[in-house]
């Protein structure tokens, strides 16, 4: 399968000289079209300015991230050129961890303004069919500051979904969702990655990765330390094919901490 | 960006307080102005004991001077409660009901008269330290007013008597002899005496006496223009310099209006970047969607395009009140349109320093207060060095040049409006620089 997004030692540091943090450092993936990849990983593994980077919302301090078929647009050191990381941000979708809506403003005319920003061809069916896709169509019309924690996560998946990017990026998605309302947040990522969309999700609930993602990135501190198959993370932390990834994951993890603190 | 714009004039519409707020507050400044600069200043309420007995006057020469005509002249000045006893008005003071008291002792015009001791008034102040100031400032003025008045009379009979001692003629006073020769007239009478007198002792005495006649009339006609200049010894002739001819009540407006306009700009603007980051909706925005410049712009078009037209209906509204030469409307709007903008670049470099609207609204109103104190404090009211930094502090934010454009539109003061207009572009894009800058660190 040809590679929709590739990110290339993306690296993000913070802080000035003598202070240096390192948030993200060489992590380097491919994601295909049609493909539902889960990251996880602790706290402060880097799954947000991951994700962050990718959307063109941060600015790597290093790589660059690529999106085919376009040849051009990339994600380049901070300073370098701003303009491309944008163009590629823009065919990139975002969900962010926080919604990002106004709340003065109706469900609808959130999804109008974004459609209109993401200069999508036909803005009114559009906003309809994603009402309808993220089961917003009773709350159309009204102001996102009375509508529920779920609800609001729902608009703002949905202000991801809008301009019909060929990848997404959603930063822990299913948070404040009801089990009823997260199955349909994974049926509709499941119709966009039928569809060929490349979907990258970062969450805390390992399960929704063990039944839902095609392939799992952990990181720890910054660093991918796997890519691949939910079964082969399975396999590297000593779980059986049926056993939980959760466990495995973090015998994983600590397994190659200890290793790392060994040598 | 217009869909932006579009979005936030929506959002404004929607925010029923802030929309009150914003049309209240220049209504509500407006009117106070107005209202101000309209009507005379109160006159503090003092109670006043006048203790002499009616009729009483002060005898100079042939002339009596009616005590009453003095009181009058200090109840015309203050707001007077007339009290019957000094205890009646010191009880009006301790009550609250006058600020002060004044008490016009039963023997004024017996001291007066005599010219031995002067004549004296007990004041009585309460409140606190700005109403006693304010109190002490009105009596005091009044009093000089009165004192300048009452004299005056004193010098006009004072100079009738020395004009009767020089011409001669009647005065009536009490031992004065009937038929009175006049001094000026004594030189020549003696003349005549002298120059039938043989040369001899009696002669010279003659001529001695002639001498300081001569020598007394005039001396006493000097000290009777003496007299005349003694009441008001020097007179004010006031020039104006530089061309500044600002009237204090357009000034005021000028003041008004300016304010206003800063604060609507700088609290819209501010808010406004401050808002899109309260909603975590900045960084969905301009990571493609729309550029950080085009969004500082629409911010500040935004802030400068809803302030401006309450900043010119103010100015109608004001003139109401004030008589404004609406034939410089043109720059008015000149003056108007680039401070709104210079103003809004302030609020947009404080919106991208802030992460919610609560403190990008204290930081611009932390700000914007002492910039406009410090933009009016005159020089020579403080040290040299002070000075120095104010001015220098008010060079380098846009409420002074603001103050300066508009009140060369207005009232045509000096300097010339294009420096202030080039002063307020000038800092309009520095601040604007600024935001951008700090919209940026934030990515």
């Amino acid at each position: 399968m040809s590679a929709v997004l590739s990110a290339r030692a993306l690296a993000k540091r913070y802080g000035e000289r003598g202070n240096v943090q390192q948030a993200l450092g060489d992590v380097s993936f491919e994601l295909a079209a049609g493909e539902l990849v889960g990251v996880i990983g602790p706290n402060g593994a880097g799954k947000t300015t991951l994700l962050s980077i990718l959307a063109g919302a941060l600015a790597p301090s290093a790589g660059e991230v690529a999106l085919a078929p376009a040849a051009a647009p990339a994600t380049t050191p901070e300073g370098a050129a701003a303009a491309p990381r944008h163009a590629a941000a823009r065919r990139i979708g975002w969900v962010p961890q926080q919604p990002a809506l106004y709340r003065k403003l109706t469900v609808a005319e959130n999804l109008e303004l974004f459609a209109r920003l993401e200069r999508v061809a036909d803005v009114h069916a559009t906003v309809a069919a994603m009402l309808e896709q993220a089961d917003l169509l009773a709350r159309a019309h009204q102001l996102v500051g009375k509508l529920s924690g779920g609800s609001r996560q729902r608009v703002n998946v949905a202000i991801g979904l809008i301009g019909s990017p060929p990848a997404l990026a959603l930063d822990e998605p299913s948070a404040a969702l009801d089990p009823d309302q997260r199955e349909r947040l994974w049926r509709l990522l499941a119709q966009r990655t039928a569809a060929g969309t490349a979907v990258l999700f970062s969450t805390h609930n390992v399960s929704e990765v063990q039944r839902h993602a095609s392939r799992v990135l952990v990181l720890d501190r910054g660093r991918l330390l796997f890519d691949g198959a939910p079964a082969a993370l399975l396999a590297a932390g000593a779980e059986p094919e049926d056993g939980d990834l959760e466990r495995a994951l973090v015998r994983f993890v600590r397994e190659r901490q200890r290793g790392e603190a060994g040598a | 960006m217009s869909w932006l714009l579009r979005k936030d004039l929506l959002i404004l519409r929607r925010s029923r307080l802030l929309l009150a707020l914003l049309v209240l507050y220049p209504v509500v400044v407006a009117l106070l102005i107005g209202f101000a600069i309209s009507r005379a200043p109160a006159r503090p309420r003092v109670a006043i004991v006048d203790e002499v007995p009616a009729g009483e006057t002060v005898r100079v020469g042939t002339r009596r001077v009616e005590v009453a005509q003095y009181a009058r002249r200090v109840f015309a000045q203050v707001h007077a409660l007339q009290a019957s006893s000094r205890a009646q008005a010191v009880a009006q003071v301790d009550a609250g009901e006058a600020l002060a008291a004044v008490v016009i002792p039963a023997d004024l015009a017996a001291r007066v008269s005599s010219a031995t001791s002067p004549a004296q008034l007990e004041v009585l102040y309460n409140g606190n330290a700005l109403q006693q100031s304010l109190a002490r400032s009105a009596i005091e003025s009044a009093l000089a007013h009165a004192n300048l008045g009452f004299s005056a009379q004193i010098q006009r009979a004072a100079a009738a008597v020395i004009d009767t001692l020089l011409r001669g003629g009647e005065l009536p006073a009490a031992g004065a002899p009937q038929g009175l020769i006049g001094l000026q007239r004594i030189p020549a009478v003696l003349a005549a005496l002298i120059a039938r007198q043989p040369p001899g002792r009696e002669r010279t005495q003659l001529q001695q006496l002639r001498a300081f006649a001569s020598f007394a009339a005039q001396n006493l006609l000097l000290a009777k223009r003496v007299l005349a200049t003694i009441g008001q010894p020097i007179r004010i002739h006031s020039v104006t310099l530089h061309g500044r001819r600002t009237p204090l009540d357009t000034f005021a407006v000028v003041v008004a209006v300016t304010v206003s306009l800063m604060f609507l700009c700088v609290l819209l603007a501010a808010g406004g970047v401050a808002l899109e980051r309260e909603e975590h909706a900045l960084a969905r925005l301009v990571r493609g969607l729309v550029s950080h410049r085009s969004l500082l712009v629409e911010k500040t078009l935004l802030a400068a395009g809803c302030a401006l037209p309450v900043a010119v209906a103010m100015l109608a509204a004001i003139g109401a009140f004030v008589a404004l030469d609406f034939s410089r409307a043109g720059l008015w709007l000149a003056a108007l349109a680039l401070a709104a903008l210079a103003f809004a670049a302030l609020g947009v470099a404080i919106g991208a320093l802030t992460r919610d609207v609560r403190a990008a609204s204290l930081l611009a109103i932390m700000l914007a207060l002492p910039l406009a104190l410090l933009a009016l404090v005159p020089a020579g009211s403080v040290s040299g060095g002070f000075y120095a930094l104010v001015e220098a502090v008010s060079f380098a934010f846009p409420f002074k040049a603001a103050l300066q454009a508009l009140d060369t539109a207005v009232n045509g003061a000096a300097p010339a409006i294009w420096a202030s207009l080039l002063h307020l572009a000038a800092l309009g894009g520095a601040f604007a620089a600024l935001a951008l800058l700090g919209l940026r660190r934030a990515d």
